[in-house]
């Protein structure tokens, strides 16, 4: 335990001193900028306070539908900078580490391989929640601000999306064990990417009622919990809205809000666990 | 106990064989260089005593704990072949990062004392991005004694160092035979081994060929006398033959000016060792 402390407070120090680390605050205040100044204009070409009528007396909020589809587009850019942030910190820690001579000196320390890779996910897990969870509470004071709307949950989904990052900070590091940096960084964002697709896939299956879209979609949920997780936080942002607005949403970009259940979470905690296990015995078997 | 013994150890990369079952030992406080061509397993050896490798078959171990193990690790010192070292690490953090790895109790002054044993005090604060090649390669042996290793493996430690870095080491490597630590020491600089090893070993395709003190390892190449009338060589004969050589010049009436006893190099012992695979 001691050993894993030490790793991740190496690596904790590696993330914040390296020179790509300001790149990605730059970035991310651009982000916010870019968000507050078009939340604030698109705010002012609409009427909030009006209700629209949909087909035979359906009625749609329009500030909570303005809202929590702009908000739900910042969730996705939040998931997806996390991502970005998830990939950089681990996509190299075993392999690519090795391959440049930086992992051998540690290795051979008393503090063992179990410890290297156990330090290495606290610190990625760490830093990319503390990421998600700021620049999400940024976007919604942001959004607050502007259209006074607050999200009906606010701390699961914040919760939850830096379970999905702790997801894919988990695949990441098992994915450096067996490739080498570049094929790993490109093989994560094709799972991200691909977890995406499923997301969009079951949006168009509840949109045409297709049972077999839907099938994939909750396959490939399962498979990547990431998505799930990101689901469920959408969802949890419009957990108490009702009718059509309600619907509306639902069908809004980048993957449909979906309620997950409780399995959720002792299934990730499995899935990560299960990858921990495989991976350290990959690590273990490992010649460096 | 030895500070590192290996028996038959081999290690195989699918069709290709790194080690070909290695018998090793080295002695507490012992030097022992370790010669052999590219690729003849010389690295594969240190990484399966590092616990970096494991081994196909036989087995290893470090100040008797088998290779790997947690014990093993924390009795050796390793300086790799090739390494590399956060950029952003100052000299002193990256020692006082090794040191809570190592678990070393020697903080400030430990670190000091190190620094000071590769010349690399005034270095202190330095960014190791900042560094030469030659001043990484003496923070890497710095780093290798946190912890007051048993027993040193050092991969080619002096490959990235000009003469003056050479001959620190050189005097760290003595200083460490002083205080008793042992030395595995991986090397094409035959004249550096020659100078410090108390013993060489040579390795050839996975197999040792050839093991023992260089004097012990080396041939007698004849005798060599400077006369007045040129320098004359004896080939056939040895060292016990020297004095009657001479007395028999001076009673000759030759000027004698100097007696050389020839032995076969390191060089040339390694090259025979080795044979045809290093023409």
């Amino acid at each position: 335990m001691k050993g894993a402390v030490i790793v991740a407070g190496y690596a904790i120090r590696e993330s914040v001193r390296r020179r790509v680390f300001p790149v990605v605050l730059v970035l991310t205040a651009v982000f916010l900028g870019l968000y507050g100044f078009g939340v604030y204009k698109a705010y002012q070409s609409i009427d909030p306070f009006s209700t629209q009528t949909i087909g035979a007396g359906g009625l749609i909020d329009t500030r909570v539908l303005f809202s929590a589809t702009l908000f739900g587009l910042s969730i996705f850019a939040v998931l997806f900078l996390g991502t970005v942030l998830a990939i950089f910190l681990t996509h190299a820690v075993v392999r690519g580490d090795a391959e440049r001579g930086l992992l051998q000196p540690l290795v051979v320390r008393p503090v063992g391989r179990a410890a290297l890779l156990a330090g290495r996910f606290g610190a990625a897990v760490l830093v990319c929640a503390v990421y998600v969870v700021s620049v999400y509470a940024a976007s919604l004071f942001i959004t607050h601000w502007v259209t006074g709307w607050w999200p009906d949950r606010i701390v699961l989904p914040a919760v939850e999306l830096a379970a999905a990052i702790a997801v894919i900070v988990a695949i990441s590091l098992f994915g450096s064990i067996v490739f080498s940096a570049i094929a790993n960084g490109i093989a994560i964002f094709m799972i991200f990417g691909a977890g995406l697709v499923a997301g969009l896939l079951g949006q168009i299956g509840e949109a045409l009622n297709s049972d077999s879209l839907k099938t994939i979609a909750n396959v490939a949920t399962w498979a990547l919990p990431f998505e799930a997780l990101y689901q469920d936080a959408l969802n949890g942002i419009t957990a108490d809205t009702v009718g059509f607005t309600k619907a509306a949403l639902s069908l809004g970009p980048f993957g449909g809000a979906q309620p997950a259940g409780v399995w959720l979470g002792p299934f990730v905690i499995a899935y990560m666990a299960v990858l921990a296990a495989v991976g350290l015995t990959a690590f273990n078997r490992k010649d460096l | 106990m030895a500070a590192f013994r290996a028996q038959g150890l081999a290690k195989r990369y699918g069709n290709v064989t790194a080690l070909g079952g290695v018998d090793l030992e080295v002695a507490e406080g012992e030097l022992v260089g370790l010669l052999g061509p590219n690729g003849a397993g010389k690295s594969t050896l240190v990484k399966i005593a590092c616990g970096l490798v494991r081994a196909s078959s036989g087995s290893a171990e470090v100040a008797g704990a088998p290779a790997g193990s947690r014990a093993a690790r924390g009795a050796l010192g390793y300086l790799a072949e090739l390494f590399r070292f956060p950029g952003w690490y100052s000299a002193d953090e990256l020692l006082d990062l090794h040191q809570r790895l190592a678990g070393s109790t020697g903080g400030e002054a430990e670190r000091a004392e190190l620094l000071e044993l590769v010349g690399l005090t005034e270095a202190r604060a330095r960014k190791v991005e900042t560094m030469s090649k030659g001043m990484q390669q003496r923070l890497g042996i710095a780093q290798a004694l946190v912890g007051s290793p048993r027993l040193l493996f050092l991969d080619e430690p002096t490959s990235a160092l000009d003469p003056l870095g050479r001959r620190t080491v050189r005097g760290l490597l003595e200083e460490l035979r002083r205080r008793g630590v042992s030395v595995l020491l991986n090397s094409h600089l035959l004249s550096e081994v020659e100078l410090v090893c108390d013993r060489v070993v040579i390795l050839s395709k996975g197999v040792v060929v050839a093991a023992g003190r260089t004097e012990e390892l080396a041939r007698p190449r004849g005798v060599e006398i400077d006369t007045g009338a040129g320098t004359k060589l004896y080939e056939s004969a040895r060292r016990e033959d020297a004095p009657r050589l001479v007395s028999e010049l001076v009673a000759a009436g030759e000027r004698v000016y100097g007696v050389r006893v020839l032995e076969t190099t390191l060089e040339e012992i390694y090259l025979e060792a080795v044979g045809a695979e290093a023409s």
